[in-house]
């Protein structure tokens, strides 16, 4: 018998509505879990444990009376660049250390209108820049499969939280893989929704045509759960599409038999681990099995993905930050000559290295007599990335690849190398290039027992034979079973 | 070296970013080695591609032009460093 904190929320929705448990109780037992683990995780930056139990007796008091929802009375943790009113969003930024947010995004909205539990912000790469969660000004967190290792980032926190126990569901954002990555790498199941799918209202912005947010949950029925919550048309992000979402949860039990699986060979070519290797060639076994054919096909613009991303992102995000400058919010420098330089100070002591890197490199890269040779040239690289997944997607239903070209690193193992740690986007970046869909989810663990996802990618809105395609696998595979023993 | 010194300097003041020597130092060869990779791009004929701004098809949604509420003053001015009245205060701008 497990303990609740370790339980789906649909099994936990199950209970709560046939009274057997409380959200309180439910609350209470992952509370008590994340005083047992966290100091060893640090999968949180804030904890906001009264507010849970307040918001708890609340869904249980809706509960009650009878106004119960598939997520109701559900504890989840919310990565720290999204608003929630009263609540610190410091986007894992010293710059922001003490900015508390006016207003709620519009995802916060939806999850408070569904009566769940918010347990905290969970910790981030700052700002998003970062494949590890290393670059976090409160510190890294820790891999729950072995504490040495990175849980991948930039949501390394919301992935470790719900591996760990620390939270059922949570939310990330995926900008260049920051949401596949950390769940590939901490053996949960996440998914980046298409562009335009979730409202980026109330998201800190890094990059914004490529941020999507995207929830992290223990399996493809939670998932569905989240995605039916999130996604939908919202008038405040004009960016955010006005399109009719299916209820995902009708596809959980929909046989795969006779879907066609795209194997990218740009993609393959890339993959020398043989723990990753394995579990693609695992993974193909259990898709056939199911009655899935696969196609060979050529991605052939992929290696110039990281390069145009590492134009554009920065770019955008030169860009975005720009509004940090100590006037309206957020950290301003103590000692200053002037107008500007109170600028140039607030930001050199506000911002860690990789958000001043990215930012010098996006300022360059847009500046009078460059920005043809770089920002331009990677936009055009970005059109032809897309064009590759149209025509891939002309002869198959989804395409199968690995999320990252190796199991998780140890911490501080590439932080000092940039390029290095931009190499290790090579199979999520093309993605949110492209606007697709892209999910990942627990495929197997390498020879030494560190969790390796696999990605599923489908054609733009097309969220709903991802959720197909990784409910048939879970059904047949125990791999998102296993729990890290900690 | 693809970025010369006097180039970071540009590109940290176009940043507002204040710089110390050893940072400048840092930065420049990170830069310069992510500029040379970047020489990449280069090898894809792009002349008759069209540059792509975002990934869906971009319109511009309107609506009526009636008031709606709007952040408070007081919210606005929550988090603010320094304020004077309903206003944000900042070192002066113009001599």
């Amino acid at each position: 018998m497990s303990e609740l904190y370790e339980k789906t929320a649909a099994e936990l929705g199950e209970l709560l509505r046939t009274k057997q448990v409380t959200s309180v109780e439910v609350t209470r037992s992952v509370l008590a879990r994340i005083e047992a683990t966290e100091a060893r995780l640090h999968s949180f930056v804030t904890l906001t444990p009264e507010l849970a139990l307040e918001m708890a007796t609340e869904a249980d008091r809706r509960i009650a009376a009878g106004n119960i929802g598939p997520l109701t009375g559900i504890p989840i943790a919310i990565k720290d660049n999204m608003c929630a009113k009263g609540q610190r969003a410091s986007c894992g930024s010293r710059i922001l250390a003490n900015f508390i947010a006016p207003y709620d995004a519009t995802v916060v909205s939806r999850i408070g209108e569904a009566g769940m539990v918010i347990l905290g912000m969970a910790n981030m790469d700052e700002f998003a820049m970062g494949s590890s969660t290393e670059t976090s000004h409160w510190g890294p967190t820790r891999n729950p499969w072995h504490l040495d290792m990175i849980p991948g980032g930039s949501s390394g926190g919301s992935a470790a939280s719900v591996a760990a126990g620390e939270a059922v569901v949570s939310l990330g954002s995926d900008t260049g893989g920051s949401i596949r990555r950390p769940a590939s790498f901490c053996s949960v199941t996440g998914i980046k929704p298409t562009y335009g799918s979730v409202s980026r209202y109330g998201l800190v912005a890094y990059a914004s045509s490529l941020d999507q947010i995207g929830p992290i949950a223990r399996d493809a029925t939670d998932l569905a759960l989240m995605l039916n919550l999130i996604c939908g048309h919202d008038p405040m992000d004009s960016t955010s599409v006005p399109i009719e979402h299916p209820d995902f949860t009708t596809f959980l039990t929909k046989p795969i038999a006779g879907m066609t699986l795209g194997l990218p060979r740009e993609f393959y070519s890339h993959l020398d681990d043989p723990d990753v290797s394995r579990v693609m060639t695992d993974a193909r076994k259990v898709f056939e099995g199911l009655g899935v054919s696969f196609v060979e096909l050529s991605l052939p613009h992929l290696d110039y993905g990281i390069a145009a991303y590492y134009i554009i992102a920065p770019s955008e995000a030169s860009s975005n930050l720009a509004r940090y400058d100590g006037v309206k919010y957020g950290h301003r420098a103590e000692s200053f000559d002037g107008m500007i330089d109170m600028y140039c100070r607030t930001r050199a002591e506000g911002f860690g290295a990789e958000v001043k890197r990215r930012i010098m490199l996006g300022t360059y890269a847009l500046s009078s007599g460059y920005y043809d040779a770089y920002y331009l040239k990677a936009a055009k690289i970005r059109t032809l990335i897309t064009e590759d997944f149209k025509s891939a997607f002309q002869t198959c239903d989804a395409i199968l690849c690995p999320v990252a070209p190796t199991p998780p690193f140890k911490i501080g193992e590439k932080i000092d190398d940039p390029i290095q740690m931009y190499l290790t986007d090579v199979f999520t970046i093309p993605v949110n290039m492209a606007g697709l869909p892209g999910m990942s989810i627990p495929g197997g663990f390498s020879t030494t027992g560190l969790p390796v996802g696999l990605q599923l990618i489908a054609p733009h809105f097309a969220e709903s034979r991802l959720v197909q395609l990784a409910s048939a696998f879970q059904a047949e595979t125990d791999h998102h079973l296993k729990r890290p023993v900690l | 070296m693809k970025i010369t010194d006097k180039e970071v300097d540009y590109v940290a003041l176009l940043g507002r970013l204040h710089l110390e020597p050893e940072e400048k130092a840092k930065y420049r060869a990170q830069l310069d080695d992510i500029l040379k990779y970047m020489e990449k791009l280069g090898e894809v004929p792009t002349d008759h591609v069209q540059p792509m701004a975002g990934t869906v098809e971009l319109y511009t949604p309107m609506r009526e032009d009636v008031v709606r509420p709007s952040l408070p003053i007081e919210e606005a001015l929550a988090n603010a460093p320094a304020k004077t009245g309903t206003s944000f205060r900042v070192p002066k701008v113009i001599e």
